[in-house]
């Protein structure tokens, strides 16, 4: 189908501004993903997928400023004992980063993947993207793949003894940043993955993870800090038989993050969780998009989404499960909530089942509402203040979605930085 | 200790008058009981004394210890000592009983310049007072009230005012839906709270709780005002004859 006018005029003037980065072994895969962005052309308003958030400052040329965030706040996970790998404005930074050897996983920066022969991330960067544009076109993941900067490939093949954490600091005012980074937990391994920090004044990035036969991955992810970044970020997902994968986000802050994941269930009981929680305040626009596929016989997929808004933020979440013919024994689960603490703020939620299996059970369900007054009556007779009881509300509310993480000290320091930003919040 | 002068009170939404003249008082160390008909405003005079929201007074006055209630927000009458047992305590999914108790006792003690209870020392407490309402561990650890039965939720109540210590406790219907044994517990208690610088308004439908826990003086409520006043016998007079004798007697 050929594109409109204006869509195609869009796609070219951001084209025309970028180059390919020169990453010989990687170089197919790029052009590829370069001819797919031109024959899908970039989001554009009208698009049914953008239908809740506007694509446009993250297709135009130029990246809107984004101050940067001064704050005393030390940083997540900070008091977590973990592997850092730092990125300093999309650029993989050594000084700042740990050495990339720990056992149980091989750690390689993107562009090092051709100096060695036959490295395992050569033919699987881009393919998970490449297929992940039916039924719904992801085209800023394939301008990713096409112009990714940075990235690393991990590829877990024990159980290392500590997360493995990216951060991104963000310096300049305008950086644009492609980030691409490519993961194989073998067959048996089990790895976690923390990320974190703003990034850049627009950030895109994209994560193709493959997981084995009995592999197990843990990815949480803390977006934060910085009140005028902007990011799209795409996390695809292959799961084989009798794996897991279970990732948490937290967002708090942002003029505008859209997350898209896309996860494949392609070997029988894998299990998928998927959980975010969000907190906006104001000028805040939040966008999860989320699209699970079962392709194997007695998957479990779970998505768990919370938002608390306030002062006119804004919270989108589309999320479907297709379970695909022959996908029996399925069992899906996906609810979405908001917590709209005045009249101001928005939640637009479209949840989808499409199901071609007969012996499935999945399920759904989609709220937006107040604090409740009876809740809240009940605390403050007990002598809890209006506020203090209003933040316990909150955090409860949320719960269920950080309960998604496993790792007890990595939830206690999810639920520290949502206390503290109610906490300021209270003044 | 906790003085009501003629107070009307009508609800915000509607032009209905429920509360039409209530004048009560309740002495330290005393256990006042009101009892009457469904419907009759028991629960509005106690939401509108704690400070629920949809309600309007029109004429009136309460205080506590001279304090005039109406005029604060509701942690702020709890902080001065007021406590309501819930005839319906709220179920809250995702607050921990113990983290929701300690919360409302340190913001308590903050409210009045005291120091906060330590982890440690609240632990300690809360332990040995919910041993004796054979609240276990379990429960302490559990959402508030979510999926207890009508009986554990009642106790947790108990617990709940035996932590908070109040000077002025008024209990709900406390009793609704409480086989013997947890009555018992209940009003066992409400008993090792009786204390002479302590006040009670004991809420109930029936006189089954009267007899565990032994009232100073009865009111009956009917029709937004109380209409008789006596001694412990008044309810048994309504255990027997029911409602009815008195309230054509004070037509
Ligand atoms: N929020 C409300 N909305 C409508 N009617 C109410 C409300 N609160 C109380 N009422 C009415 O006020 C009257 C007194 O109710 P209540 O105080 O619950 O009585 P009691 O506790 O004595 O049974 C009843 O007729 C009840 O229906
Ligand atoms: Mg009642």
């Amino acid at each position: 189908m050929a594109l409109d006018d204006r869509k195609l005029n869009a796609t070219e003037e951001r084209l025309a501004a970028m180059t390919v980065p020169d990453v010989g072994c990687t170089k197919t895969a790029r052009q590829s993903a370069l001819a797919r962005v031109r024959a899908m052309g970039l989001p554009a308003r009208r698009d049914e997928y953008w239908k809740f958030t506007r694509p446009d400052t993250l297709v135009q040329p130029e990246a809107p400023k984004a101050a940067v965030f001064a704050s005393d706040e030390a940083w997540v996970f900070d008091a977590i004992d973990r592997l850092k790998i730092v990125f300093v404005d999309g650029v993989f930074n050594a000084d700042l980063s740990d050495d990339l050897t720990l056992e149980g996983v091989e750690i390689d920066r993107l562009e090092d993947v051709c100096c060695q022969d036959n490295h395992w991330a050569e033919d699987f960067y881009g393919t998970l993207e490449a297929n992940s544009h039916d039924p719904v076109e992801r085209p800023l993941a394939a301008l990713n793949t096409a112009f990714a900067g940075d990235g690393v490939t991990i590829r877990v093949t024990g159980k290392p003894s500590k997360p493995i954490s990216l951060i991104y600091t963000h310096e300049s005012e305008t950086s644009d940043v492609f980030l691409h980074h490519v993961v194989r937990v073998e067959s048996g391994a089990e790895a976690t993955i923390l990320e974190n920090g703003p990034a850049a004044a627009r950030f895109n990035k994209c994560f193709e993870i493959d997981i084995a036969d009995g592999g197990t991955l843990h990815h949480i992810r803390a977006q934060g800090r910085d009140h005028e970044r902007r990011a799209a970020a795409h996390m695809f997902a292959r799961l084989g038989k009798e794996s897991v994968y279970k990732s948490f986000t937290l967002t708090v802050n942002g003029v505008l993050t859209r997350n898209e994941t896309v996860i494949e269930l392609t070997g029988d009981d894998a299990v998928a969780h998927v959980a975010g929680a969000c907190l906006g305040d104001g000028d805040f626009h939040h966008d999860d998009t989320v699209f699970i596929t079962h392709d194997a016989v007695n998957c479990e997929s779970r998505q768990v989404f919370k938002k608390v808004l306030r002062n006119g933020a804004t919270g989108v979440f589309q999320g479907k499960i297709l379970v695909k013919p022959g996908a029996q024994k399925t069992d899906g689960y996906q609810i979405s909530q908001s917590l709209l603490l005045d009249d101001d703020s928005q939640f637009l939620a479209k949840p989808e089942l499409e199901i071609y299996a007969d012996d499935v059970a999945c399920s759904h369900g989609s709220t937006s509402g107040a604090i409740d007054e009876d809740a809240l009556f009940y605390l403050r007779a007990r002598g809890v203040p209006k506020d203090i009881a209003t933040d316990l509300l909150t955090l409860a509310f949320l719960a269920e979605a950080v309960d998604e993480i496993e790792n007890e000290e990595i939830a206690d320091e999810i639920n520290g930085r949502l206390e503290g930003w109610l906490e300021r919040r209270r003044g | 200790m906790l003085e009501i002068k003629n107070l009307k009170v009508k609800l915000e939404e509607e032009d209905k008058q429920i509360l039409k003249g209530v004048d009560l008082t309740v002495e330290a160390g005393k256990v006042h009981a009101i009892m009457g008909p469904n419907g009759s405003g028991k629960s509005t005079l106690s939401y509108v004394l704690s400070g629920r929201d949809g309600y309007e007074v029109t004429e009136g006055s309460a205080t506590l210890e001279g304090e005039d209630l109406l005029e604060l927000e509701p942690e702020e009458r709890a902080a001065l000592g007021l406590f309501l047992a819930f005839q319906y305590p709220v179920e809250i999914p995702g607050v921990g009983n113990m983290t929701f108790l300690r919360t409302a006792v340190n913001a308590q003690r903050k409210a009045r310049g005291q120091e906060e209870m330590s982890a440690a020392e609240f632990l300690k407490v809360i332990r040995a007072k919910a041993k004796t309402l054979k609240i276990d561990a379990d429960m302490l650890k559990r959402p508030v009230n979510v999926g207890f039965s009508g009986g554990e939720k009642k106790r947790n109540e108990i617990l709940q005012m035996a932590m908070l210590e109040p000077k002025m406790c008024i209990l709900d219907e406390t009793d609704s839906g409480l086989d013997v044994d947890a009555m018992k517990l209940v009003s066992e208690g409400v008993n090792a709270l009786r204390d002479a610088g302590r006040g009670f308004l004991v809420i109930t439908h029936y006189q089954r709780l009267l007899d565990h826990i032994k009232p100073d003086v009865v009111h009956i409520m009917a029709d937004g005002r109380i209409v008789k006043t006596g001694g412990p016998e008044l309810a048994l007079e309504v255990e027997q004859n029911g409602y009815a004798d008195i309230l054509s007697e004070v037509a």
